[in-house]
């Protein structure tokens, strides 16, 4: 990729306190811990894991949704991560942040016009007219009629309110958008239908997409890098074809096993996938993923692996 | 193979404020005994409704306008209420949710609620109790069996491999992580020994590592009981898993069914091969299903996805085709099926 990232997370992370019942902090819960990565323009980087695993944090922590407890955050050459609210607010512009169901952020008492008027409103000078043609031209885009401007939420179906929610994060023109479990509880063909209209946004609008998902069959049609994140640690990062084809780290093997694939060996009939995560609350030392992997040694247990370049990636394991 | 269960022209209705919606459509299916069946349709397609009606708890609103479910020879919707809540719900046909957290009680340890499961659906229950005048309240759970019943609920929790089961008879459920809770329904299901499980999505909420274990454990446990499964899932590659045979819904209509491989290797419904496309692909290929589900107050005549087929024709819309034998256990209801000449 030419020119500067767009992104660039270094070292970043993100810890709970966790209280008991009076109050007191009995520990720390290390959602995110010691992150770092880059998002290039234009391209869409798959962050993969599964749930705990601390996908969703990194993305609001990028977001300004959850403050830093340490490491930057760098947007086009900018550390965003301490900046006092006002200035803050400057970037939010750029940044836009898509929730599982956009739609079920809509106001249901405004017609779907005034909710795409308000970002506008907001954050721009336009006149009144020039705010309606930018509304327009936007609906279009995401595949809706003019007359829905003058709909409510509920008299759209769920599908179209996605489309609706999308428009509204269009309409201030960010450069890059995190889609958070975008497709999650959608039937194939609906999903296929978002996917196609998140492609031919990301060409019209130059966006760059951070896609969280816990769908791999998704991420690897959508994605030309993909971040795989484990206990609050990414532990490898690979363009889709390698990560999918040659797995290095012992989990992403483990995760991509465990897909079911039509035509494919039944995924049932293999074993060596058993136990579950540890809980995030009490992190193995070491490697995090020891508890669970196959090759682990004593070494894992003392000492913890960086991510380092290897194959032509970057990967967390002693034996990669 | 005898069937064991055999749905034949069920068609089910439900009033709602904007008019009756038509859920089932004349749908026929059957499960053979020990036979895997993946149900498989998008949300709205009444995969549900069909579990719910099987067991005989749909609610108030809906109404059943033809048809009959077969179970062992006899009609479960002609049969005594009493009856089928006595000797089938919850005893030779049980349940198994998408999400454990609905079924289970918050305010109970699992054992407590796993024995007053016990109590009413235990293979060793004396059949003259039901009868009794006594209110279930007070009735009485008789010590030898609540004694042999314990050893059964023990058994089965070693059989879904949980980790230290007379402890975790104490626990209670928020104690259990998703896929414990999973294998815990799943025990549930298999204690009052079942013909029939009723599996309503029951990995969706789980994680790729998990939903194989549970996969994997699932399909042991039925294979080495021979209890039947009818697994609802809107996932094509988990019935592609654990299923023997396969039916596609569509909008309260079956559109297709034939053997896993049958049907993975050469659908013949239209609709199928759409829903098959519309899966991402590793080469990054995405397809769609042109035009949205209709709605089911105002279905389309006939077959209910030919507004949105490439080879509808009149005949489509004017009446349902019957169901046709493509050789095997391959059957498919539609007018121009793809790759049969």
């Amino acid at each position: 990729m030419s020119g500067a990232p767009l992104l660039e997370v270094v070292d970043l992370a993100r810890h709970f306190p966790i209280r008991n019942a009076v109050g007191r902090r009995t520990g720390w819960l290390r959602a995110v811990d010691g992150v770092s990565l880059v998002v290039w323009p234009r391209e869409t980087l798959g962050l993969v894991g599964e749930s705990g695993c601390g996908k969703s944090t990194l993305g609001k922590t990028v977001m300004g949704i959850y403050p830093p407890t340490a490491g930057e955050i760098r947007f086009g050459g900018r550390e965003i991560g301490r900046l006092p609210r006002r200035e803050r607010r400057s970037v939010a512009r750029d940044l836009q942040y898509v929730y599982q169901d956009p739609g079920a952020s809509l106001d249901p008492r405004w017609k779907i016009g005034r909710s795409l008027h308000e970002p506008l409103q907001i954050h721009t000078t336009l006149s009144r007219s020039e705010r309606q043609a930018e509304v327009e031209a936007i609906l279009r885009m995401v595949g809706l009629p003019d007359a829905h401007l003058d709909l409510y939420p509920h008299e759209l179906s769920g599908g179209q309110q996605r489309r609706v929610g999308l428009a509204r994060i269009l309409m201030l023109r960010p450069e890059l958008v995190i889609l958070d479990e975008p497709t999650s509880g959608l039937d194939v063909s609906v999903q296929a239908s978002v996917l196609k209209l998140f492609r031919r946004l990301q060409e019209t609008f130059a966006l760059t997409y951070l896609f969280i998902s816990h769908d791999l069959a998704v991420v690897r049609a959508m994605c030309r890098r993909v971040a795989v994140m484990y206990l609050g640690k990414i532990v490898e990062v690979a363009d889709a074809a390698a990560l999918f084809e040659d797995p290095r780290h012992p989990y992403t093997r483990i995760l991509l096993a465990a897909v079911p694939r039509i035509g494919g060996p039944r995924v049932t009939a293999d074993v060596a996938l058993d136990g579950e995560p540890p809980n995030p609350r009490d992190v193995p030392t070491g490697c995090r993923f020891r508890t669970r992997c196959p090759l682990a040694e004593a070494r894992c247990a003392a000492e913890e692996p960086a991510l380092r370049a290897a194959a032509g990636r970057l990967v967390a394991c002693h034996f990669a | 193979m005898p069937d064991l269960l055999s749905v034949t022209d069920l068609s089910v209705e439900f009033a709602t404020d904007r008019g009756v919606a038509r859920v089932l459509d004349r749908i026929s299916l059957s499960v053979a005994a020990g036979e895997v069946v993946g149900l498989v349709g998008e949300s709205g397609c009444g995969k549900t409704t069909l579990g719910r009606t099987i067991l005989g708890i749909l609610p108030g609103s809906a109404r059943i306008r033809s048809g009959a479910v077969r179970f062992k020879g006899r009609d479960l919707l002609e049969l005594d209420p009493v009856a089928v809540n006595d000797e089938v719900r919850g005893r030779a046909i049980t349940f198994i949710p998408q999400d454990p957290w609905s079924s289970l009680s918050p305010l109970f340890t699992v054992g407590t609620q796993i024995m007053e499961l016990m109590k009413w659906k235990s293979p060793r229950r004396d059949e003259r109790w039901s009868r009794e005048r006594w209110p279930a309240l007070v009735r009485r759970y008789a010590r030898d069996r609540r004694r042999a019943d314990l050893d059964a609920v023990l058994d089965v929790l070693r059989a879904v491999q949980m980790p230290e089961p007379e402890r975790a008879l104490r626990r209670l459920p928020h104690e259990f992580s998703g896929g414990q809770r999973q294998r815990l329904m799943i025990a549930m299901a298999l204690l009052p020994s079942p013909d029939l499980i009723i599996a309503d999505e029951p990995t969706t909420a789980l994680d790729v590592t998990i939903q194989a274990q549970i996969l994997r454990l699932l399909r042991d446990l039925v294979k080495g009981r021979r209890v039947s499964v009818l697994f609802t899932t809107h996932d094509l590659a988990t019935a592609y898993e654990i299923c023997d045979r396969v039916v596609v819904m569509y909008a309260g209509q079956e559109m297709e069914s034939a053997p896993t491989d049958a049907f993975f290797g050469g659908p013949a419904h239209p609709y199928t091969r759409k829903l098959l496309e519309s899966l991402p692909s590793p080469d990054g290929d995405i397809r769609d299903i042109p035009g949205e589900v209709p709605s089911l107050i105002e279905p389309p005549p006939g077959c209910r996805f030919h507004p949105r087929c490439d080879y509808a024709t009149a005949e489509c819309g004017a009446g349902r085709p019957e169901a046709r034998a493509l050789g095997g256990e391959h059957r498919v209801r539609c007018y121009h099926p793809v790759g049969v000449a």
